[in-house]
């Protein structure tokens, strides 16, 4: 049921993303994102979309599964648009009380909607084909320069791979715990706002229980093991760059050029 | 009469996760069997066997991909079929079912279900309080937070809140997982105590042989999603090397026999508790020496 939440989590196949250097792809998905807020017309969306429609292909992720992950910001982008859509300024089509739709607004909620669907998309081909301990490694490794001015880069990206490797356990004991209430006759789904947020304390209050001990066993573990930070440690498969990840920098740059030309030209 | 003497049908369920994209698994297939009231059946597998899936089947939480499954005479995936119900008749214990307690403290924690199936208050007072008593913990529990009670204590308080619903039906997996023997021991023998006392139908889902052939009337072994052995536990035991196969062991006992059967001493095969093996090997000692 809550196994739909497609946001970080990892989707085994083989494929030429999936072998990627991770900072290839955090790269990538940097640079689609910038690409994204440079382009305001219809030319750059398009460009951007057959970089999307490329990646999705070469990640062999099954479409499907990467539109779940819409559903998690299916209110958010509600929103966004209906704001853009009713409260821009401009040639006015439509009037009712304080609401009007205008041209302007139109323009603004399609690309909204576009832009935050694709920012989706986006990370989630990169989080859906790079695990949890390689996009750490990735990140790790690609701000390294920031240690110059004293950010605990290491430390940030540990609390990072730790958030992101918690995701799933932390679905699967949500799943867990409500078909554990469900069989004592819990009921989750009908009801009013205040019934429904009182039918959730049976399952928050075995779920916080639960990621505080798993914190805490993890803690101790990893203090077991001598975990001391980042400082004098070194990786068991260190990152390398390889031909594909060349070949992938190539269309980047190329993408981009793309994209500002487009955006100059329209 | 041969409708209602059966309290769980199933045929041929299949249930498959995800399908339709890598994570893609056949988690059941084909099974079917059917439980008489009163029966005390030990559901034993391997971790990841379907055991768990198939439990999840019994009381509605997981529907099944196809197959049908009656409870007492009645198909559970008909129209209307109120799934409210058949979980308060098909009492479920997860494992670790003390992760699931919130409560402030364990009256109202083994309140919790049978306020759900709306009854009255006194009902629900009346139940939890039996309920409490079935598993061992007296008036001096009922005020106590559920945290500041030991792993056994909370077990006992979570199977409390599953027996208050009044359950025709039992089902208890792994429900000795985390305890020390004693604490195992206990539990089981509680679990006995029921099936005696309550005549409730129980499954008991474990990976111990040793803590089944105890209790149990029937044995079902499960293996890759499917049914493989099912009988008396002597009927299940005398495959022995198969259930090694598949990562499972006999109980020490089976080994015993079979060894002293080996070397060359009459014992009886169908040996299947530490209890009955003494009083085999007595006899034979008794036989020999008089």
């Amino acid at each position: 049921m809550i196994r739909d939440i497609t946001l970080g989590q990892y989707y085994p196949v083989r494929s030429v993303l999936h072998r990627m250097d991770p900072r290839t792809k955090l790269f990538g998905t940097l640079v689609f994102l910038v690409s994204l807020f440079i382009s305001d017309n219809a030319a750059g969306y398009l460009a951007a979309t057959c970089f999307l429609v490329l990646a999705i292909k070469l990640s062999k992720v099954p479409v499907k599964f990467m539109l779940k992950g819409l559903k998690s910001i299916f209110f958010l982008l509600l929103i966004s648009v209906s704001f853009n859509l009713f409260l821009t300024d401009g040639e006015v089509l439509w009037r009712l009380g304080f609401l009007r739709i205008t041209k302007e607004g139109i323009h603004m909620a399609c690309f909204m909607g576009l832009r935050l669907i694709y920012l989706v998309i986006g990370s989630s081909i990169l989080t859906l084909t790079t695990t949890p301990n390689q996009l750490t490694d990735g990140l790790e490794k690609s701000l390294g320069f920031l240690k110059a001015v004293k950010v605990p880069v290491h430390e940030i990206s540990m609390m990072m791979s730790i958030a992101l490797r918690f995701i799933p356990i932390l679905i699967e004991e949500t799943d867990k715990i409500m078909k554990a209430q469900m069989a004592r006759g819990a009921d989750f789904e009908t009801g009013n706002l205040v019934q429904k947020a009182k039918s959730m304390v049976p399952l928050l209050v075995p779920l916080f229980i639960s990621a505080f001990r798993r914190a805490t066993d993890l803690a101790m573990a990893m203090e077991a093991r001598c975990y001391r930070g980042g400082e004098g440690r070194t990786k068991m498969k260190p990152l390398h760059y390889e031909g594909r990840d060349r070949n992938a920098y190539l269309v980047y740059v190329l993408y981009l050029a793309l994209i500002v030309v487009l955006e100059k030209i329209f | 009469m041969t409708t209602t003497a059966i309290a769980i049908k199933a045929e041929k369920l299949n249930y498959i996760y995800s399908e339709g994209t890598a994570f893609e698994q056949h988690a059941l297939k084909d099974v079917s069997f059917e439980i008489p009231k009163g029966q005390f059946v030990g559901l034993i597998g391997h971790t990841g066997s379907g055991k768990s899936t198939l439990i999840q089947h019994l009381n509605g939480l997981i529907r099944a991909t196809s197959g049908t499954l009656e409870f007492e005479g009645e198909n559970i995936y008909q129209d209307g079929y109120s799934m409210k119900n058949l979980r308060s008749r098909v009492g479920l214990v997860f494992q670790y079912p003390e992760h699931q307690l919130f409560e402030v403290d364990v009256f109202s924690d083994v309140c919790y279900g049978p306020k759900n199936m709306g009854w009255s208050k006194e009902e629900v007072e009346k139940s939890a309080k039996e309920a409490l008593a079935m598993v061992g913990l007296d008036k001096s529990f009922y005020e106590l937070s559920p945290f500041e009670l030991s792993g056994g204590q909370k077990r006992r308080v979570a199977i409390a809140g599953v027996l208050a619903m009044k359950p025709h039906v039992l089902i208890l997996d792994e429900p000795t997982a985390g305890l020390d023997p004693k604490g195992r021991d206990e539990i089981l023998d509680q679990v006995a105590e029921l099936h005696r006392q309550h005549n409730m139908t129980i499954i008991l889902v474990s990976h111990s042989m040793e803590d089944v052939a105890k209790y149990v009337d029937r044995i079902m072994v499960m293996n890759h999603g499917e049914k493989v052995f099912d009988g008396t536990p002597r009927e299940v035991f005398r495959h022995y090397k198969e259930l090694e196969t598949i990562g499972l062991a006999a109980p020490q006992v089976t080994y015993l026999i079979h060894g002293l059967r080996d070397a060359g001493i009459p014992v009886d095969e169908d040996v299947t508790t530490i209890e009955e093996a003494k009083q085999e090997i007595l006899r034979i000692l008794r036989k020999k020496n008089g």
